[in-house]
């Protein structure tokens, strides 16, 4: 008994409580084989891949969705097309408030079934007024309601994005057309982007999306709607993997109202300048400076 | 893992002072797409809607939709060029059901009172049903001119037109031509997501 010292019962416990730890710190490491492979976790940033390496990591992408999901899928990686800058307005006197962008936007961006996500959160606010913390998202029918109006938020795909700027990792930025985009496999799932960003337009993947094979979108993009690994964020692109083929977003194609203008902003002939440049519009919480690329609009 | 050894530290210091001087990974812009040039020769089509030129009836088909009758049923000329019927000829015929909430305007206003095969225009002048929105335009000025800039009625296919064809709504996919104010709709699911979880938690505990 008097062998034992209380300073050898203390090492004892410490270095079993210092193993455990480390133990517990490499378990990712130790566990990654589940769903990362070394080459995922090897892997480079998007933007220092090569074209031949980003070939390689876009069909293993392509083989793990086949094999996780049971459907096979194209995992392509369209790039910004020069000299096009994206603008969106949305116009508030004719959206009625029915969600068929927000369920477009859950089919088409492959979003998880069970929590019905969505890019898009379509606020229900008292009329004469835009107080967003009375607004609900979760309204029930009949819409429109006689005294209340609707407005539709998504990525504004701000110029100056508190996003970008908070991300420890620079798995976000802004790409020459404009669009904001996540590197889902560079992103560490901090949160910091949705905590930055003022229209609450970010989603966090809590758990790995669930998405019958026969439902999942096959046309699919790096950097837009594959299918996202659990822990990372997401976001509105713009439906980049449409919008830089030239075809329209997926919410603008279902909405019944024609509420939605997209288009080139650099282009003075294009839909969205008409918009903007004759119609009555706003930017939300412009006093932020975000500079969004989505705007709002009213009929005389 | 293995450990790096001593040698590379100055240079994974000098490389991280890079990165950090230069704003980290490499300018996006380096890579772009193929430009697009030449003329938008996309072809705008404007979708024709299948009620147009067709009364619903009160039978179904086998999908319970109404089934069809076109005006020239009742209203195209017989074989010697007499237009068959005339809507005073049936006040309680077939036209009876039909809901018009259109303002205070009668039949005539927009049919054509000699042939309902046709519309008529405010200036007396025919009008061939499938131009109705040349009809709509007339009373609808800034509706048309939004339409005709794009920022009304929606559309399907490309932005660029340079790269694709698109297909516009017709005033009628959208808007019941004897009815044509929105009637209200069910909204399909709400998202489920925290902040709307949480929200729905904080409502519920405060009542």
């Amino acid at each position: 008994m008097s062998d034992t010292s209380r300073r050898t019962v203390f090492k004892a416990m410490g270095a079993t409580l210092g193993a455990g730890a480390f133990a517990r710190a490499i378990a990712p490491i130790v566990e990654w084989t589940e769903d990362l492979s070394l080459d995922q976790l090897l892997q480079r940033h998007y933007k220092e891949l090569g074209r031949d390496e980003l070939q390689v990591v876009l069909r293993e992408l392509e083989r793990k969705t086949a094999e996780d999901y049971g459907t096979s899928v194209s995992i392509a990686d369209p790039r910004p097309t020069p000299g096009v800058s994206f603008g969106y307005a949305l116009n508030l006197t004719m959206c009625i408030g029915c969600r068929r962008c927000a369920e477009a936007c859950h089919i088409e961006n492959n979003h998880d079934r069970a929590t019905d996500n969505s890019y898009i959160r379509v606020l229900e606010i008292d009329k004469g007024t835009v107080n967003l913390s009375r607004a609900t998202a979760d309204y029930d029918g009949p819409v429109p309601k006689a005294d209340k109006y609707y407005m539709p938020v998504q990525c504004h795909q701000c110029d100056r994005p508190p996003c970008v700027n908070v991300c420890p990792v620079e798995a976000t930025w802004k790409e020459a057309d404009g669009i904001v985009v996540v590197d889902y496999d560079w992103c560490i799932g901090c949160r910091y982007c949705e905590a930055a960003c003022p229209y609450h337009a970010r989603r966090f993947n809590w758990t790995k999306p669930q998405i019958p094979a026969e439902e999942i979108n096959p046309d699919q993009a790096y950097l837009s709607n594959r299918i996202r690994p659990q822990g990372v964020m997401e976001k509105c692109t713009f439906c980049l993997h449409r919008t830089r083929r030239g075809e329209l977003p997926a919410c603008l194609e279902a909405c019944p109202t024609g509420s939605r203008v997209f288009g080139d902003l650099n282009d003075p002939a294009s839909e969205i300048r008409w918009v903007l440049e004759n119609k009555r519009v706003f930017v939300l919480k412009e006093d932020l400076g975000t500079l969004p690329r989505f705007f709002y609009f009213f009929d005389e | 893992m293995p450990l790096l050894p001593p040698r590379d530290l100055p240079l994974l210091s000098l490389l991280a002072l890079l990165s950090a001087c230069t704003g980290g990974f490499s300018d996006p812009s380096r890579e772009l797409g193929e430009p697009v040039s030449g003329p938008a020769t996309g072809r705008v089509e404007i979708h024709r809607p299948p009620t147009m030129g067709v009364l619903d009836t009160p039978l179904e088909d086998v999908h319970g939709a109404p089934i069809g009758v076109a005006c020239d049923t009742c209203h195209g000329p017989d074989a010697d060029g007499e237009v068959l019927a005339r809507a005073q000829d049936n006040p309680e015929g077939m036209h009876q059901g039909l809901e018009h909430r259109h303002g205070d305007l009668a039949c005539d206003a927009c049919h054509d009172p000699d042939d309902r095969r046709f519309l008529r225009r405010a200036d007396g002048s025919r009008l061939e049903m499938p131009r109705a929105m040349e009809l709509c335009a007339q009373c609808h000025g800034p509706q048309h001119r939004d339409y005709q800039r794009g920022s009304h009625g929606g559309m399907t296919g490309a932005w660029d037109l340079r790269r694709g064809d698109r297909v516009r709504n017709h005033c009628l996919d959208c808007h019941d031509a004897h009815a044509p104010a929105w009637s209200q709709l069910d909204p399909v699911f709400p998202p489920m997501d925290r902040g709307t979880v949480q929200q729905r938690t904080a409502d519920s505990g405060s009542h």
